[in-house]
C-alpha cells in the first residue's frame, strides 16, 4: 500500500469495499478502541431499559430514604448502588444508562436531519449555482460566523424549552456545517465526466444530484457528521445543564450533571461526576472515530 | 479599497438589521410576559396600567418600529424584572465579562504557544504526546463540566480558591477590575481557566502545526547555518511566523469567548452579562434578551468587519476577489 502511483490507486478503488476500509481504519489501535467503546455505549443506550439495575423513573421502586448514598453502598433490602444515588434516591448507574439514551438519541436524530437538510441545500447550491448559490452560501457564512452556543441560546429563547425545541435548535445550528461540506465536494464532482455523461443522457437534475453526485460526496459528509454529532451531544448537554434544553421528564446527561451541581458543595461528588464521565467518554470516542475516518477519506493522506 | 470597505460595512449594517428583526420577532413569540410579571392578585386596572407602561398593547409592527428608533438612540427598552434600562444593566455587567474573556485569552496565549512550539519541535517525545492528548481532551470536554470539576477539586476539596463571585475590585490607571487585587485574582483564576481551556487547545494545535511547517523552511535552516543560538531561532524566526494564523484565529474567536462565557459565568456565579442573559431567558425578560443579542451581534459583526478589512490590507487577493 506504499505506492503513490495514481493509476494504481484508481485501479484498487472499485475492489476496495469494506475490507480495505477496515484495513485502513484498524491501522490505528486507538481508533479501534474508540470504536469498540462507542459501540458499547450505543448498545447501552439502545438496551438501557433491559440492562439497567433499576428503572430510575419508576416512582414505585425509588425510595427517598436512599438519597445521596455514596458509590458502592447498599440499602436495607440489599440493593447495591455501584455509582451511588442522587438527591431523590435514584440509582446513578441506571440514570446514566437512561441519560445516554436521551443524549445519544437527541444528538443522532438532530444530526441526521441536519445532515439531510444541509446536504440538500449544499448540493443544490453547488449544482445550480448563480444567485441561488450566493444566497444559500451567504446565509451559511453569516450563521457560521456566530458560535453555535449563541445560535442555540437565541433559538431556545425564542421557542422555549422542550424536546422538540431542543432538536429544532440543534438542527438549525448544525445544518450550515453540512451545507458547507456538501457544497465543497459537490463543486469538485459536478465538473467530472460522469456528471457530463449523465447530463447528455438528459437525466433530470434531481436524479443527477441524488443518484450520481450524492454518493460521491458521502465521505466528507460522514466525517463532518461524526464530529458534528459529538458536538451536538455536548451542546445539548450544555443547554440542558443551563436549564434551557430538555425538560426534567427527559433527563439527559447534561441534566443529571446539573442536578448534581447543588450537592457538590457538600462533597457529594458522584452525582455530577459520573454522568460527566459518561458524557466525556461518549464525546471522546466519537471524536476519535471521526478523526480516523477523516484520515482515511482524506485524499492528501491517501497511502 | 474604499469601495471594498464601504461595501463590506453596508453588508454589516444589513446583517445587523436582519438580526434585529429576527431577534425581535422571535422573542415576541415567547410566552406571555403579562402573566409572568404581574402580581396574580393585581386588579384589572393595575394589569392594564402595566401593559401600557411596557408597551405590550401596541401591534407588533409598531413595537418593532419604536424598538428600532429607540435602538438608534441607545435605548433598548426597560427590563421587566429590574425596571431599569436594559442597555444600562448590560453595560454595567460588561466589564466583568470582558475582563474574564481577556484574562482567558491571556492564559490561552501564555500557556498555549510555548506548549504548542514544544510539541512541534519534539513531536515524538512523551511530553509532546501528553500535551496533544491533553488538547484533544480540552476540545472534547464540555465547558460546564470542566467548571464543575475545577470547583470540586480546587474549591471544595482543596479549598485553595474561591468558586463564586468576582472578589474585591481594584483600580489601576482608571480601570476597575478584579485582576488588580490578590483577592480578585484568586476569584478570576478558576473561571478564566475554565473558559480558556477550549481556546488553549486550539492555540496549542495551531502553534504545533505552524512550528512543524516552518521549522522545515529555508530561512530557519539558514538561521541555524549562520550559527544563531537555538533560542534566537525559536524566539525570533519561528515565533514571528507562527503568530500570523494564531492572531487571526484569536481575533475572530474573541467573540466566541464572550458567547461561551454565558456557561462559565453561570457555573461560577460570575456577575457578567452572560449570567444576566441566562437569567433573563428564564424570566422571559424580553428587553434584556433583545438588548444582549443586539450587543453581541454588534460585537461579532464589528469583529468580522475589522478582521476582513485588516486581511484585505495584508492580502490583496481578498480585495480583488471581493470587488469582482
Amino acid at each position: 500500500m506504499a505506492t503513490t502511483n495514481p493509476r494504481n490507486l484508481s485501479e484498487q478503488m472499485p475492489a476496495s469495499g469494506f475490507k480495505k476500509f477496515w484495513a485502513d481504519y484498524s491501522e490505528s489501535p486507538l481508533a479501534v478502541a474508540a470504536l469498540i467503546v462507542f459501540l458499547t455505549i450505543l448498545f447501552i443506550a439502545i438496551f438501557a431499559p433491559f440492562i439497567s439495575p433499576t428503572n430510575p423513573y419508576d416512582l414505585a421502586t425509588v425510595d427517598i430514604m436512599n438519597s445521596r448514598l455514596p458509590p458502592g453502598s447498599e440499602d436495607f433490602s440489599g440493593n447495591l448502588f455501584i455509582l451511588g444515588t442522587d438527591g431523590a434516591g435514584r440509582d446513578m448507574l441506571s440514570s446514566i444508562f437512561y441519560g445516554l439514551r436521551v443524549s445519544l438519541g437527541v444528538g443522532a436524530f438532530s444530526g441526521l436531519v441536519a445532515l439531510v437538510f444541509g446536504a440538500i441545500m449544499g448540493l443544490s447550491a453547488a449544482y445550480f449555482g448563480g444567485r441561488y448559490e450566493t444566497l444559500v452560501m451567504r446565509v451559511v457564512d453569516i450563521q457560521l460566523s456566530f458560535p453555535s452556543i449563541l445560535m442555540a441560546l437565541v433559538i431556545l429563547a425564542i421557542f422555549g424549552k422542550g424536546v422538540e425545541k431542543t432538536i429544532i435548535a440543534l438542527i438549525l445550528v448544525q445544518w450550515a456545517y453540512y451545507a458547507r461540506a456538501a457544497r465543497a465536494s459537490a463543486l469538485v464532482e459536478k465538473n467530472k465526466e460522469y456528471v457530463e455523461a449523465a447530463k447528455c443522457l438528459a437525466l433530470s437534475d434531481r436524479r443527477i444530484i441524488l443518484s450520481h453526485i450524492t454518493p460521491n460526496c458521502m465521505a466528507p459528509l460522514i466525517v463532518v457528521g461524526t464530529l458534528q454529532t459529538a458536538h451536538a451531544i455536548s451542546l445539548e448537554a450544555t443547554l440542558s445543564f443551563l436549564g434551557l434544553g430538555l425538560p426534567i421528564t427527559e433527563p439527559s446527561l447534561g441534566l443529571l450533571i446539573g442536578n448534581g451541581f447543588e450537592f457538590m458543595y457538600s462533597g457529594d461528588y458522584w452525582i455530577s461526576i459520573f454522568p460527566g464521565v459518561a458524557l466525556l467518554i461518549t464525546i471522546v470516542s466519537i471524536n476519535l472515530v471521526g478523526d480516523q475516518l477523516r484520515d482515511i477519506f482524506n485524499p492528501r493522506l491517501q497511502r | 479599497m474604499t469601495a471594498f470597505i464601504l461595501r463590506r460595512s453596508l453588508q454589516s449594517v444589513f446583517v445587523l438589521f436582519v438580526m434585529s428583526l429576527l431577534v425581535f420577532i422571535g422573542v415576541n413569540l415567547v410566552g406571555n410576559p403579562v402573566d409572568m410579571l404581574i402580581n396574580p392578585e393585581a386588579d384589572q386596572a393595575e394589569i392594564e396600567r402595566v401593559i401600557r407602561d411596557l408597551g405590550l398593547d401596541r401591534p407588533v409592527t409598531e413595537q418593532y418600529w419604536y424598538f428600532l428608533v429607540n435602538a438608534f438612540q441607545g435605548d433598548l427598552g426597560k427590563s421587566f424584572v429590574f425596571g431599569e434600562p436594559a442597555l444600562k444593566l448590560i453595560i454595567q455587567r460588561m466589564p466583568a465579562t470582558f475582563e474574564l474573556a481577556l484574562f482567558s485569552l491571556l492564559i490561552a496565549i501564555v500557556f498555549g504557544i510555548p506548549l504548542g512550539i514544544y510539541a512541534g519541535l519534539k513531536p515524538n517525545s512523551k511530553i509532546s504526546k501528553t500535551i496533544m492528548a491533553g488538547s484533544i481532551l480540552g476540545f472534547s470536554m464540555p465547558t460546564f463540566w470542566v467548571g464543575i470539576i475545577l470547583i470540586m477539586f480546587f474549591a471544595v476539596h482543596l479549598g485553595w480558591l474561591p468558586s463564586t463571585g468576582r472578589g474585591e475590585l481594584g483600580t489601576f490607571l482608571g480601570v476597575t477590575s478584579s485582576i488588580f487585587t490578590l483577592d480578585g485574582l484568586s476569584h478570576i483564576f478558576l473561571p478564566a481557566f475554565n473558559l480558556a481551556l477550549f481556546k488553549l487547545s486550539s492555540v496549542i494545535r495551531l502553534a504545533r502545526a505552524g512550528t512543524r511547517e516552518i521549522i522545515l523552511q529555508d530561512y530557519i535552516k539558514f538561521a541555524r547555518a549562520k550559527g544563531l543560538s537555538e533560542s534566537r531561532v525559536i524566539n525570533v524566526h519561528l515565533l514571528k511566523n507562527i503568530l500570523i494564523p494564531i492572531v487571526t484565529v484569536i481575533g475572530l474567536e474573541f467573540g466566541s469567548l464572550i458567547a461561551f462565557s454565558t456557561v462559565t459565568e453561570t457555573v461560577f456565579a460570575w456577575p457578567g452579562m452572560g449570567k444576566l442573559i441566562i437569567e433573563a431567558i428564564y424570566n422571559l425578560d424580553r428587553p434584556i434578551v433583545v438588548a444582549y443579542l443586539m450587543i453581541i451581534v454588534f460585537i461579532f459583526v464589528t469583529l468580522n468587519l475589522v478582521v476582513d478589512i485588516t486581511y484585505s490590507f495584508l492580502d490583496p487577493r481578498v480585495r480583488i476577489k471581493g470587488e469582482a
